[in-house]
Parts: C-alpha cells; sequence; structure tokens
C-alpha cells in the first residue's frame, strides 16, 4: 500500500509539465479513442483502399501491371457469368433482408409489447441460437433440407409424399431459407430496441381519439419504430450479399454466389484485380441497393400513415 | 382484431422460437444415433461418434488453435474496446461519430470484403498467412461487439462517482484502476467471452487468413467433404454448441450484473 501510494506521489510530482495537455478534453479523448481508431485505419481502411487500387490495375500471371485501366470493371459488369452471379446475391440478400425483417417484426413486437417481466429471457432465448456455429447450422439445414434430409424422410413417413423431393436443397431457395435462419437475431433486436423506445401514452391517445388498433399500429406504432427496420434491413442486407459459406453448402450449381467468384479469383484463379473488382463491384451495389430500399420504405412509411 | 392478435401473437412468438431452434437442436439428436446417414426414424442410441473424437490428432491440433486464437483475439479486441469505449462515452472531440462509425464498420461489411482486404495487404507485403494474422482479423471482427457491450456500461456508469475519486486527490489513472475499472468489470468479461466465441465460430477470417494452420470451424469444413465424417462432426458440434451455450450464459449473467450495478436500463447484442 505505502509503496503503491508513494509510487504515485513520484508520479503526480514528475508529471505537471505534461498537465495540462491532458487535461484537456478533447486531447484525452483523442488519445484513448487513437488506438482501436489506429487498428481500424490500418487493418480496414488502408487494406480497402488497396483494394480499390488493385481494381483498376491488371495482372499478368505474377506481375501486376500498374497501368489505370477499367477493363476489371468491364468484365465485372459485363460478363454473363458476373453479371449473373451479382444479380443473384443482390435477389437473394435482398429476399432474405425483407423476409427477415417481416418475420421478426412480429416477435419484436411481441416481446416488447407483452414480454412483461420475461423480456431479457425472451432476448436471450433468441440470441442464444444465432451463437452456435454458423457452418454447423448451415450444415444443419443441409441436413433437414437434404435428399435423405429430415424434411424429406419425415414427410415420407407421415405419407405427403411418395418419393424424396430434390426440389429442397441446392438451390436459391435453400440459401434464402438458411440466411433467415441465421440473420433472424441481427433483425429482431434492432426492431425491439425502437419498439421499446416507443411511448405507449402515444398510442393510448391515437386509441382514446377513436382509433382502431390496425390504425394506431399503422399510424403510431409503425412510424415511429421505423429507425429499427431500416437498421435491421441494413444489417442484414450488406453482409449477406457476401456469403461464402451457405451458398457452398447448400446452394448447390443454382445457388452460387458472387463471394464463390471472389473467393475463386483471390484463390485458385488468381487475379487479384479481377476479385478486387468483383469486391468494390459488390460494396457499391449492394449499398445503392440499400439506399434505395431506404429511401423506398420512408416513402412507404409516409404513405401509410 | 384485437382478439385475434391476442390469440396469434404468442403462438406466433412459439412457432419462431421452434424454427430458431430446431436446426439447432437437431445436432445433439444426429449425433448419439447410431446410423452414419443424419435422417429419421432414428435408429438408436450410441456414444461411438463421440468417442472418435479425442482420437483425432488433426482435431485436438485444431482446437488448440482455436483456443490460443481465441484468446488473444479476446483480450486484444478488449482492451481495444474498452479504449473505444470509455472514449466515446466520456469524452467529446472532434470526429468523434466518424471514429465511432470506423471502429464499428466490420459490423456491416460483408465479412469477405474484410477477409480479402487483409489477404490482399498481407500477401503484398510479403507477410505469411499464419495463425497470428488470423488473431489480426478476428480483433478486427470482435471489436465492434466489444464496443457495444462496453458503451452500454459506461453510459451508465455515475460520472459523479468519478468526480468523487478526483477530488479525493486520485489521479485519472488511479480514479480508473480503482473506480471506474471495478465498476465495469462485469462488461468486461462479458466482452471477452463474447469476442472469444465470435473468434471460435469464425470461418471466413480464418479461411483466408489461415494458411495452412487450421482452426476448428476450418477443421470442420475439411470434414464436411466426406460424408462418413458426418456423425463425428456432428457430435464436434454439439459440444462446441453446449461449451458455447455455457459462455454465452456466463455473459448474460455477469451483464445483467454489471447492468444492474451501474443501473443502466439497455440491450446489448450479448
Amino acid at each position: 500500500m505505502t509503496a503503491a501510494a508513494e509510487g504515485e506521489i513520484a508520479y503526480r510530482k514528475a508529471r505537471p509539465g505534461s498537465k495540462p495537455l491532458l487535461q484537456s478534453e478533447t486531447a484525452r479523448g483523442l488519445a484513448l479513442v487513437s488506438p482501436p481508431l489506429l487498428y481500424a485505419l490500418v487493418l480496414l481502411v488502408v487494406p480497402i483502399l488497396v483494394v480499390i487500387a488493385h481494381s483498376f490495375w491488371t495482372q499478368n500471371y505474377l506481375t501486376i501491371d500498374r497501368t489505370f485501366t477499367l477493363e476489371q470493371y468491364r468484365i465485372a459488369l459485363t460478363e454473363p457469368i458476373y453479371r449473373d452471379l451479382l444479380l443473384r446475391s443482390l435477389f437473394i440478400s435482398f429476399s432474405v433482408s425483407v423476409l427477415t425483417v417481416a418475420l421478426a417484426y412480429p416477435i419484436a413486437y411481441y416481446i416488447s409489447f407483452r414480454g412483461g417481466r420475461y423480456k431479457s429471457l425472451w432476448l436471450f432465448l433468441i440470441t442464444i441460437p444465432f451463437w452456435t456455429s454458423y457452418l454447423l447450422r448451415v450444415m444443419s439445414w443441409k441436413v433437414i433440407l437434404g435428399y435423405n434430409g429430415v424434411l424429406n424422410s419425415g414427410l415420407l413417413g407421415l405419407g405427403i409424399i411418395d418419393e424424396p423431393s430434390t426440389a429442397l436443397l441446392y438451390n436459391s431457395s435453400a440459401v434464402i431459407i438458411t440466411l433467415t435462419h441465421a440473420w433472424a437475431a441481427f433483425a429482431i433486436l434492432p426492431i425491439f430496441v425502437s419498439l421499446e423506445k416507443v411511448d405507449r401514452t402515444l398510442i393510448e391517445a391515437a386509441t382514446d381519439l377513436g382509433d382502431g388498433p390496425i390504425r394506431s399500429f399503422l399510424r403510431v406504432t409503425l412510424p415511429l419504430s421505423m429507425p429499427g427496420v431500416i437498421s435491421a434491413l441494413l444489417i442484414v442486407m450488406i453482409p449477406t450479399v457476401g456469403d461464402y459459406v451457405t451458398p457452398k453448402l447448400v446452394g448447390g450449381k443454382d445457388g452460387v454466389m458472387i463471394s464463390n467468384a471472389i473467393q475463386a479469383q483471390f484463390g485458385k484463379a488468381l487475379n487479384w484485380p479481377l476479385g478486387a473488382a468483383l469486391s468494390v463491384t459488390t460494396m457499391v451495389v449492394v449499398t445503392a441497393m440499400a439506399a434505395a430500399s431506404v429511401l423506398l420504405l420512408k416513402l412507404a412509411a409516409r404513405r401509410a400513415r | 382484431m384485437k382478439r385475434l392478435l391476442e390469440r396469434w401473437l404468442p403462438a406466433y412468438a412459439i412457432l419462431y422460437v421452434i424454427f430458431l431452434y430446431l436446426p439447432v437442436l437437431l445436432l445433439p439428436v444426429f449425433s448419439i444415433n447410431a446410423s452414419a446417414v443424419p435422417k429419421f426414424p432414428l435408429t438408436g442410441y450410441t456414444l461411438k461418434w463421440y468417442e472418435e473424437l479425442p482420437r483425432t490428432q488433426a482435431l485436438l491440433d485444431a482446437a488448440w488453435n482455436s483456443l490460443v486464437v481465441g484468446v488473444a483475439s479476446a483480450m486484444l479486441a478488449t482492451v481495444l474496446g474498452i479504449c473505444a469505449a470509455r472514449a466515446i462515452t466520456r469524452y467529446r472531440f472532434p470526429g468523434r461519430g466518424t471514429a465511432h462509425g470506423l471502429i464499428m464498420a466490420p459490423l456491416v461489411l460483408p465479412e469477405i470484403i474484410v477477409a480479402v482486404s487483409m489477404l490482399l495487404v498481407l500477401l503484398r507485403l510479403g507477410l505469411s498467412l499464419s495463425l497470428f494474422t488470423v488473431v489480426l482479423g478476428h480483433i478486427l471482427i470482435c471489436i465492434p461487439y466489444s464496443v457495444s457491450v462496453l458503451t452500454a456500461a459506461f453510459e451508465g456508469f455515475d460520472a459523479s462517482l468519478e468526480e468523487a475519486s478526483a477530488d479525493l486527490g486520485e489521479t485519472a489513472w488511479g480514479t480508473f484502476r480503482r473506480v471506474t475499472l471495478p465498476m465495469v468489470a462485469p462488461a468486461i468479461i462479458s466482452s471477452l467471452l463474447v469476442s472469444f466465441t465470435i473468434s471460435l465460430d469464425d470461418f471466413i477470417i480464418a479461411f483466408f487468413l489461415g494458411g495452412t494452420d487450421a482452426t476448428l470451424p476450418i477443421y470442420i469444413w475439411g470434414q464436411l467433404r466426406f460424408a462418413a465424417k458426418l456423425p463425428s462432426v456432428l457430435a464436434l458440434g454439439t459440444l462446441l454448441l453446449v461449451g458455447s451455450f455455457a459462455l454465452l450464459t456466463i455473459a448474460e449473467i455477469l451483464r445483467r450484473r454489471a447492468e444492474r450495478r451501474t443501473q443502466a436500463p439497455g440491450v446489448s447484442l450479448a
């Protein structure tokens, strides 16, 4: 104790010169935020800038030609294979995000408005499956949807179908189902948080003024929870466009997505500039789609009122 | 209408939870099923798939790698997370919003983009891929979760306690160590556990940045190619499931204790 106290006094005495600087709010905040910020800059921002740079170059076997060219983007946007993969990825991530949000809204509403004292238990219950191995959850869906899978053998056993269906696995719908399951928690939490902030007295007021439950929901609850719906939509839409594991395991030939092509360019095909251009294109296009969806949603919410 | 809602909403909630849990619960069911093919009807009870696990050297190596990577990533991400959460909740400085956004960015970026960008830089720098590069990537994707858990704790923190400590002659560091830190300790442990779980579960970063060093998800990915290996993978998956469940329950209990201690109502991702 005494040694520590003495150490502190010595420390304090030795420091007066630096004190004014450290006492400034701004300087302290900046000093504190700089380690994580530098980390993000060095390992995220710089690498993304490097990827963008590469997307304007070309590669001949192992040498990179640094002459500026838009050739990679021409390939990424006009070659049928990449164009189809990109469109399919956009379609899948759009469907998944809309479906996830639509399925998540009632449950978030239920927890927020009817959860009572079990609210945190419900939330815990819903987040648990999300924390189990992603790979294994996708694997599980393969087991469920497969030719000899759980769904087929169950339906056969019940006599609903005569022979196993092959339509369940290895297509875009299998990818959509799996991703909708995988991202559920990401949609529920933001919607729940925004529903919690809805002032309950406003709903009472709407009811007192003669609005039925549907009208008061459409005119009070839904518009007020829109921020949560929007962040849920974005938090599902943007990451799912680049999902790699799900299309690889349950997508088959008809469910391949753009990430599988990106991986190939950085792996076997060894064409970094093309891989970079595909990555940049994906990011830009998905951002545009997300922005358009948000705009549309806001317009729709205004119309509903 | 109102009646209908009252009746159907709970039913929907229960169905939804079943939808969430069904795929997860199939793992333990088929991991103790005698048949090597996972389908109904079940053929009998066995533990042979579990008995195989400790005899597989590649699996033990992968588990050890995952443990090392997980512990290193969780500790470093939490240290950086503490800095970020503290700076954002306690101080006002120019560029605070931008800094926050940048630090949280990995949460809303496709993970493959994060992985590929880092891979490109590492390869261009001529660095060899190893567990170390996996840790670098995992820290990056764990920080946002760590920050969101810790921000909740720091926000609910009563600043007058720190002022009191400063008034009584404690230095800034002393106040932080002896007042702030003990108050947010449960959130810190929660952040460590959540980060560890994310690292343990991550496939994409380990796949791109791991080189020849395999973590558990990479080992599992390799096994998925062989249909005959499926039951052992399911057994391994069940063990991981139980492990993550235990860790997250502890994290949740600690988070709630922290919440009560700092009196901050709110929700975190954990």
